[in-house]
Order: C-alpha cells, then structure tokens, then sequence
C-alpha cells in the first residue's frame, strides 16, 4: 500500500534533522496562525496564489529563493563548523553519511532553488515591464512554472524528515548513485525534486522567450532593449537549449535505478562517464543561466546610479550572445582528468580562455560607464562595485583552472572549491542583492532601507573574502573538496578562518531579514510615489509603484534606447500612462489555480514516485491531466478593467503625491 | 543650382523595421511558443541519440541490432507515421477551411495510423524482452528501448492529445483558441515525423550497414 515508505524513514536516531523540521514546522504554523488572525487567507488565495501576473509571480520566486538562501546557508555553516573541528581525533558532530547529504543538499539547493529562483523571478518581474508588455506571452503557464519550481522545493525539503537525501554530491554521479551503490530514497528524492523543477524552468524559460522575441511594444526593437533584457533573452535561450539535456540525463539515470537500465551501471556494458559528459553539457551552460542575468542586473545599476548610458551597447549585447553560444563548447573542462587526450583537453582549456573574452568586455564597458558619471553609491551600486572586484578574482582563478596541466592539481580541491563560490558568490549571490534592492521599490511602492542595506553588503564582502581566501591556499596544500574529516592539522587555521567568514556571512544574512522588518515597519516615510526613485532610465520606472495589473494603461511608444530618460529630460510625460480623464478599458488574463493544483499533484507524483507508491503516482498523473482539462474548457480567458477603475488605479497615485 | 532646388523634394517611406512593429498576434505567439517547445523537445531527442550512439556497440555480448530488428515491421511503422503526417496536413486544411467532416474523418485516419504504429512498436518490444532482449540484457538494449520507447511516449500523448483537440471542436467549434491548440497540435505531429526518420536512420538503418 504504501510501498518502501514505514516508520523507519523518519530518522528518529538524527535529533538534527528531527529539530530542523521541528523549527519549520513550528515556523510554519506561526505564519498560517498570523495570516488567519489577520484574515489574509482569501487575499492570499486571490491575489498571490492563483495570480497569473507576472510581477506577483515575479515576487513568489524571489522570496522562494530567499528562504531557500537560509536553508542552504544552514547547510554551508554545518560543513564550515564540522571542518573547522573534525580535525585528528576529532570527529566533529556530523557523522559521515549526513555529512554527505548536507554538501548533496547544499549544492543542489544554491544552484537550482536559489541562483536560478532568484534569477527567474527577476526576469519574470522586470522584463515585460522594460519591453513595454502587459504581461508575459503565457500567464497561466508562468504560474504553473513557479509552482513546479516550489514543488521541488518541497519535495526536497521533505527528504529532510521522510527518508534521507542523496549522499552523493550535487550532480549524483553515477556509478556511486546507481542502485547498487546508493540504495535508498535519497537519490531518488534529487532526480523527481529536479525533473518537476526543470520542467518548471523549462516551460518558463520558454515563456521569457517567447516574450522577448514577440511582445515588444512599438519600437522596442532589439537594439533598443535595455541591456538586461538581452541578456535574459539568452539566459532563457540557453534554458531551452541546455534543460533538456538534464531531463534526458536525469530520466536514463532513473530508467537505470527503477527499470534496470544499463545506462550508466558498471556491468553489461554502462558507461559512467557519458553522465558526466551529458550533465555537465547542460552543467556548463547552467552556470551562464545563473550569471547572464546577474550581468544584466549590474548593467542596469551601473548605467542607472552613474547617470549615463551605458557605454559601447552593442558590444554589450554581443558579448551576451558569444557567452550564449561559447557556453556549449567548454563543458569538458570539468573533467579535464577523465583521460581524454592532450589535444582534446587542450581544446577544451583554450575554449575556456576563450569565453573569458566577452566577460572581459562586459567587465571593461561597466568600467567605462562609470568613467565621467556622476556616480551615486547607493546600495545596488555598491553590489554592483563589490562584484566587479571578486568576479575579476573568480575569473583569474578560473583560467588559471583552465589549464589543463593547472586542474590535474588543483582537480576536486578546494581551490576549485574556492574558485566557483568566488564567481557564484561574487556573480549571482552579489546581482541578487543588487537587483533585489534596485527593483524592490518597483515592487513595493517603498524604498528598502540603505544603512541596513549597507551592512547586508559589507557582512557579505568581508565574510566572502574570510571564508574562501583560505580555501584557496588549502586547495593549494592539498586539501580536497567534500571532507568530513582531515589529518593535517596544519589546515585547522585555515578552516577556523573560513568558519568566521561563514558568521560573517550569517550577520549579512541577519541584516538582510532586519532590512526588510524596518522598511516594512517605516514604510510610511520611505513611501516612493514618483514610481522613479532613482531617476531611472528603462521602462519599468515609467510606471507607478507599484505597477498596476496591467503595467501600461495605453500601448507605449519607444524611439531609441532609454525613451523613459529622454522623455524626462524633454519634459514630456512617461510612456504608457492612461488618456486623462477618461482611459480606455484594459484587459487582463483571469487567475487561475491551475498552477497551484497542478503542482500539488506533481508533488504528489513525485513523492509517490520516490516511494513506490505507484497507485499514488497514478493517481496523481490523473490529477494533473483533470486540472489541465478543466483548463481547456475554461470558456473566460481575459476581464476587463473598466476605464474608471483605471483612472482610478492613476488618480489615486496622483492624489498622495500630491 | 536652381533647377535642383525647384526639383520636388524626394520623400523616402523608410519602412519601419520588423523588429519595431510592436507585439505580435496571439496566434502568432502562441505557434512561436510551440515552436520553442519543440526545439527543446528535439534537444531532449539529441541526449539520448548521442547516448544510443555511444553505447550502440555496448551489447555485453547480448544480441545486436541486425539480430533483434525486423526490418518489414519497421518498414511498415514508418509507413503508418508518414502517411498520418499526411492525414495531419489534411486535418490542417479542415481546420483553415472550418469544415467539421474532413476535421474529423482526418483525425480518424491520424488516429488509426498512429494506434497501428503503437501496436507495432509495443508488440516488437513485447517480442524482444520476450527473447531475453529487454532493456536489461545491455547498454546497447537500454539505450534502444528509451530512445524508442520516448518517440512512441511522444505518439502516445499526441494521441491523447488529439483526441482531446476532437472533443474541443465538437463542444466548442472552431473558436480561436481552438485552431490555434490544432495548429501547435499539427507542429508537434509533423515534429515526431522528423524524430522518426532519425530513429529510422540512426537506429534501424544503423544496424543493417
């Protein structure tokens, strides 16, 4: 009846996960007693949950991403604290096999559910307002995006409790995740909390595409596009391109362990290194998913905050495309010590070199847009200054990586270590900050609070360089990536030094959190009612704060780059607003739970999946195919807003401005 | 000089260029959404021909390919898929001329081709597991079975798919939404064709050389 699934899953001999759940459970029902006390569930279900608005949706995943950021951030200072003891005859207080699932954990969530969340949900919230669109091409499929994104999440998190995690690393190498090697539910947990996020990612990459290329307004054309939104063209381009070759990696992988499949298995004939091979074809285009729209973000901060365009577009833009199509061609120098030949490798390492080139152009055009502006430092400009200092590092060692000669040291050390964190950190941890702050006040109607904001950003510099500066020297020592345990006590300093970086980290992230309570607390004086707080220069500020539901009251007319900046600088009033005093009606899509049911039952499937629950599978696949026919026969697609709703959504505005 | 001035001034219509023109129309948007599915669709297919061609001498002393396939089944499937990418292009014409009994006899025949490619397929995987060639037996085997296991999934959902389409346009007639769902459902079908002649390429043809 319930398949592998008994009383022996929850791990009642761990009293860490046990109070980890406990924390979120008790978490948990204190945000539901505090919604139902205020009333909010009805507001919550109407406006959030079944919304199909691409900002709404845009929102979901930012803070998905940020509670996600904490879960994963738990994770990284268990590892910091186990190596910083378990050195000699101390063993530490993790023993090895949650040791394992706690670096497999740790991994799988910064990648997937908060570098590519926190980017997608940037993307979704401000890249139909830059074109000038309604809305995304797709609504209801956008929802049903975000919503297998967060089933994932929950299925992830339910390995926590239910069973166990993988033990495996990040990327479940066979032949160590093949049945035979790991047969619990932990790898089974990554492959089914992955394929329904991917095909989250997947469909939204899709839907971000296709509304660049389709739904630019009138005059929007490419070469008018704000930077950001070239460069989340090609992140969504490289979605298309590269998640497909996880799901297909994913599912041999899963044929193998649930099917007998000889994929990747070391006997009949299995060859293990064509995973490696096919999961980081997708690998390495992955990290370019992460960092293109990071790119973007501090093209838009560095443009906005120095007051000047920004310097040699179209390099930009074409920079942003070579990353697209370079990213494809390096992915082998990952495994540089797989055996391959020299010229092979040597390939690889010069496509490598290679693809540092239009990063430095990226690098060297911020440079030069700041050159002669008039630069003002506030927060996503300080973001913006810190990344392009730690990137630069990150990139060095990167190269110095690509050599092949180099990595044959330096391979699964914890200079490699060092090395990703450096740019991940420094790229996608830093642009999130950046346009979490930037685009906040778009979102909200009131700016976020900078001495706070100020401090998030040097907890997480100063904690960064604490943390990684060391690993680099110990992957230099010898030290390798993924130790429960070390010998040389030599290498306890280092890790003690790292360990502080981590709490330097945990007070940015504190900072963060108490950001955000003061600016909702003080709200009422840091109101911004321009809907232009930091004289922006593309179309989102051209829109009240926050935007109505359908973004533009009247189709909005662009004649170059940054129209909303000439527009103000001529005097003329902002693109898109309504005609005064009698707009015309607008039409919106109609919400829908179709998102949220469909991944209730993707949840469900999953979770049936993991167990070998199979009639709850099957049902489950009923399920979803029930909601989505209930959708196809919906007979309402769009509803009005009446004119005088319209204005009123202005007037109003207008009136506390005034 | 002055002839030149009395010359009327030329006026040129510069024409606005395509990528300034403004959103696109639903229908347009909606195919181009489908198209895009469709590539990842195919990148998808890529992963596992590129695994098939990797692991194609994998037999683990297993059977090999020439030992297993029948080439008049085959022979036969790929008939059946390409004549209902015909009967698709028919539905397309029912559809752009709104007629309800060509829509439907088409999709009849799409159907019926498709449930005899199904039964084929199935019925050649049912025999080789039954021979001791399942997907178990090597990394040869494996490869086989999901990468045409995955084109006859394809075949199955679009089956269900189009008879879905079939009770969409008897309950809700040729509303836009409705032609707009048969035109990504006849990409997708034409799609599968394209996948086929690879798997027929690769896969079958492959083996015989």
């Amino acid at each position: 009846m319930l398949g592998k699934l008994d009383w022996s899953a929850i791990p009642t001999d761990q009293p860490l996960p046990l109070i980890a759940a406990g924390i979120v459970a008790l978490g948990m029902l204190g945000v539901a007693a505090w919604i139902t006390r205020r009333g909010w569930w009805t507001a919550l279900w109407k406006d959030w949950i079944t919304s199909v608005d691409h900002k709404r949706i845009g929102v979901m995943y930012v803070l998905l991403a940020l509670v996600m950021l904490m879960r994963g951030f738990v994770d990284a200072f268990m590892m910091r604290s186990q190596q910083a003891i378990a050195v000699g005859g101390a063993k530490g207080f993790l023993p090895p096999e949650h040791y394992n699932q706690i670096f497999s954990a740790h991994g799988t969530i910064m990648i997937f559910f908060v570098g590519m969340t926190f980017m997608v949900g940037l993307m979704n919230f401000v890249v139909p307002l830059q074109i000038g669109a309604r809305d995304v091409a797709f609504p209801t499929l956008n929802s049903v995006s975000f919503w297998l994104t967060a089933s994932g999440v929950l299925l992830l998190n339910l390995s926590l409790v239910i069973g166990e995690f993988a033990r495996t690393g990040w990327l479940v190498y066979p032949p160590l995740s093949e049945l035979a090697y790991s047969p619990g539910v932990g790898v089974d947990y990554y492959l089914w909390a992955i394929q329904i996020a991917g095909v989250g990612t997947l469909l939204s990459g899709i839907n971000l595409t296709a509304t660049i290329l389709k739904m630019r307004t009138v005059g929007m054309g490419y070469m008018r596009m704000p930077i950001f939104c070239w460069t989340a063209l090609t992140a969504n381009l490289l979605i298309i391109a590269a998640f497909p070759i996880l799901t297909a990696t994913l599912a041999m992988l899963t044929l193998d362990r649930y099917l007998g499949f000889h994929f990747f298995t070391n006997d009949f004939g299995g060859n293990a290194m064509m995973y490696i091979n096919l999961i980081w074809a997708w690998g390495h285009p992955e990290v370019y998913i992460l960092i293109l729209p990071a790119f973007g973000v501090f093209s838009e901060v560095i443009s906005t905050f120095a007051g000047k365009p920004i310097f040699a577009y179209r390099s930009m833009a074409a920079a942003a495309l070579a990353i697209c199509v370079l990213s494809f061609m390096v992915w082998l120098h990952h495994f540089f010590t797989m055996g391959a030949s020299a010229d092979v490798n040597g390939f690889f390492g010069v496509m490598t070199m290679i693809i540092a080139v239009p990063t430095g152009v990226k690098v060297f055009n911020w440079l030069f847009t700041l050159y002669g502006g008039s630069v003002r430092f506030s927060v996503p400009m300080m973001w913006a200054l810190g990344f392009m200092v730690t990137f630069i590092i990150g990139g060095m060692t990167g190269v110095l990586l690509a050599i092949p000669p180099v990595d044959f040291i330096t391979h699964n050390s914890l200079f490699l270590v060092a090395h990703f964190h450096n740019v991940i950190i420094g790229g996608v941890i830093f642009g999130a900050y950046a346009g979490y702050n930037y685009w906040f006040p778009k979102a909200f109607g009131f700016t976020l609070h900078e001495g706070w904001g100020r401090a998030t950003f040097w907890c997480w510099l100063v904690g960064f360089y604490l943390a990684f500066m060391p690993l680099y020297v110990l992957g230099l020592m010898g030290a390798t990536r993924r130790m429960q345990h070390y010998a040389d006590p030599d290498w306890q300093p280092f890790m003690i030094v790292a360990l502080c970086g981590a709490l330097c980290i945990l007070a940015g992230i504190g900072c963060t959190v108490v950001q955000l309570v003061v600016s909702i607390r003080t709200r009422a004086q840091r109101r911004d009612l321009t809907g232009d707080p930091w004289d922006g220069r593309s179309l989102e500020w051209a829109t009240p704060s926050p935007p109505p539901p359908f973004n533009f009251a009247t189709p909005v007319q662009v004649n170059g780059l940054d129209t909303f900046w000439a527009a103000k600088r001529e005097g003329m009033p902002a693109p898109g607003l309504p005609e005064m005093p009698a707009p015309s009606a607008v039409e919106v899509p109609v919400g829908t739970g179709t998102g949220f049911f469909i991944a209730f039952f993707a949840t469900g499937f999953g979770f049936g999946m993991v167990w070998h629950i199979w009639w709850m599978a099957i049902a489950s696949l009923l399920g979803i195919a029930g909601v989505a026919l209930k959708l196809a026969w919906r007979r309402v697609d769009e509803t009005d807003i009446d004119g005088d709703a319209v204005a009123a959504i202005y007037t109003a505005r207008a009136g506390e401005a005034a | 000089m002055s002839a030149m001035l009395d010359e009327p001034m030329q006026t040129v219509e510069r024409p606005i260029p395509r990528s300034q023109r403004g959103p696109a129309p639903t229908h347009v948007t909606t195919s181009y959404g489908m198209w895009l599915f469709l590539l990842s669709d195919i990148v998808m297919f890529a992963a596992f021909f590129a695994a098939f061609v990797v692991l194609r001498d994998h037999t683990a002393g297993g059977p090999a390919g020439r030992d297993v396939f029948h080439r008049h089944t085959v022979l036969i499937e790929t008939a059946c898929l390409l004549f209902s990418s015909f009967s698709c292009a028919l539905l397309g014409a029912g559809v752009e001329y709104r007629n309800k009994r060509v829509t439907y006899a088409a999709v009849a025949v799409t159907l019926l081709l498709g449930a005899a490619f199904m039964v084929l397929e199935l019925s050649e995987f049912a025999q080789m597991i039954a021979d001791g060639a399942g997907p178990g037996r090597s990394a040869f085997l494996s490869a086989f079975f999901a990468l045409v296991g995955l084109h006859g999934l394809h075949v199955a959902c679009g089956m269900l798919w189009l008879i879905v389409m079939l009770a969409q346009v008897a309950t809700l007639g040729f509303s836009p939404k409705v032609v707009r769902r048969l035109l990504c459902f006849n990409l997708f079908w034409h799609a599968l064709d394209i996948v086929w002649v690879g798997v027929f390429t690769v896969v079958y043809l492959g083996a015989f050389t």
